[in-house]
């Protein structure tokens, strides 16, 4: 699932592991959980991992700042490339 | 209560300084600081020929007398033209004895131009000697509390080619850019050394605040004289120690990058008087409604402003921390 490979990187990359400091609504920059050049690396993550180009415009909270809204931009994305 | 909500009202007259006053006390705190506490015989300082270091500076020559001041003047070859004309002039316009180190053999020793340039053609591949480049951030808003990048460079036929920085990218610019200011601090620690003085900090508050700075770069030093004075109390105190006008005249540059970045490229776009009354309200729990009148913004912009000078400070808090040990 993707919302899994989104949480796997997620905790990997910025939690060292501790799963019980994630929630998968949880917002990653009000938690500082994740700063500017972190969410760049998740850009990059998305890029890379699901072959999606993702746009200056797209760079947003409502699609980037939680596990589950990460999950629901990339499923859309791969939709629309996929129609 | 309605006392309190009194003294919550924001006028920009709160960060007028006492510059005589202020100046007594920075000049005494200078004294103590590198004679007493750090047992050292002068300072150095580096000039950049902007408003903090002259100023710094100042200060020093104050405290100290012109003879125990050394001023460094650290240009490399991307520099402003004006830095190094600016710096000379802060040192003769203080009398204090200036040594100029030409940064560029030591960068290019470190491969910083080659691997910056590799790095850019990357992204970039047009991108060629006789070119400038800058990173550019993204402006924040309310739907988006972080900033990304673009790399900008410009051909030297005034073409402008601008792609969005991939975080590894970003990084390698970063940890590149930052040699700059890890190199001009080892020369000022050097000719510390060499004269047995103590190396003066040059950071102001925002710098200090929010993290605006390299570590063991240009946050590094012994003593910090400026670190609690907004940028408008440094201009302030600039024209009252007699600086040059080229110097309290002279808008704030980053001169980090070689293609020169606009006021609308630093610190949310906003003007140092306005960002001062930013910091200063949120740093003192004013409403945002109180500084945006003051200032002429939106009450929603001062707020989200207010949101992000937090959460820089937090992010950043890192920066200013000392080694984390063990034990002691």
């Amino acid at each position: 699932m993707v919302r899994d490979e989104v949480k796997k990187f997620i905790l990997e990359k910025f939690l060292f592991n501790c799963s019980d400091q994630l929630d998968d609504d949880m917002s990653l920059i009000e938690t500082n959980t994740v700063d500017s050049v972190g969410m760049l690396e998740i850009v990059s993550f998305i890029e890379n991992n699901f072959k999606i180009k993702v746009e200056d415009e797209e760079l947003t909270a409502e699609n980037l700042d939680s596990i589950n809204r990460i999950a629901r931009f990339i499923e859309r994305k791969l939709e629309a490339q996929a129609k | 209560m309605r006392n309190n909500e009194y003294m919550k009202e924001f006028s920009c007259d709160l960060l007028r300084l006492d510059c005589e006053r202020e100046t007594a006390r920075l000049t005494a705190f200078i004294s103590e600081a590198v004679g007493r506490r750090l047992r050292k015989q002068g300072a150095v300082v580096g000039i950049s020929g902007g408003i903090d270091s002259s100023v710094t500076a100042a200060l020093c020559v104050r405290a100290l007398g012109a003879e125990k001041v050394l001023g460094l003047l650290m240009p490399e070859k991307d520099s402003h033209p004006d830095t190094l004309k600016l710096s000379r002039l802060v040192g003769e316009s203080l009398g204090i004895k200036t040594i100029y180190r030409d940064l560029t053999p030591v960068l290019n020793g470190l491969g910083f131009y080659d691997e910056m340039t590799a790095c850019i053609q990357q992204i970039i591949p047009e991108y060629s000697s006789g070119w400038k480049w800058k990173i550019s951030a993204s402006d924040i808003r309310n739907e988006r509390l972080f900033t990304f990048f673009w790399l900008v460079v410009q051909s030297p036929q005034g073409e402008i080619v601008k792609k969005r920085l991939p975080a590894d990218s970003l990084l390698q610019i970063i940890a590149l850019s930052n040699f700059k200011q890890r190199t001009r601090k080892m020369l000022e620690y050097h000719y510390a050394d060499r004269f047995n003085y103590a190396v003066a900090g040059t950071s102001n508050l925002l710098e200090s605040d929010q993290g605006f700075f390299v570590k063991l770069g240009d946050g590094a030093g012994d003593f910090k004289p400026i670190a609690h004075l907004y940028k408008t109390q440094i201009y302030q105190l600039g024209k009252y120690l007699g600086l040059p006008e080229a110097i309290t005249e002279r808008k704030p540059t980053a001169d980090i990058h070689p293609l020169s970045q606009g006021q609308d490229e630093f610190f949310f776009g906003l003007p140092y008087e306005q960002l001062d009354a930013c910091l200063y309200g949120e740093k003192n729990g004013i409403p945002a409604e109180s500084v945006a009148r003051a200032i002429g913004l939106e009450a929603d912009r001062v707020s989200l402003i207010y949101r992000q000078l937090a959460h820089r400070r937090l992010i950043n808090e890192y920066l200013s921390l000392p080694p984390l040990y063990p034990e002691r």
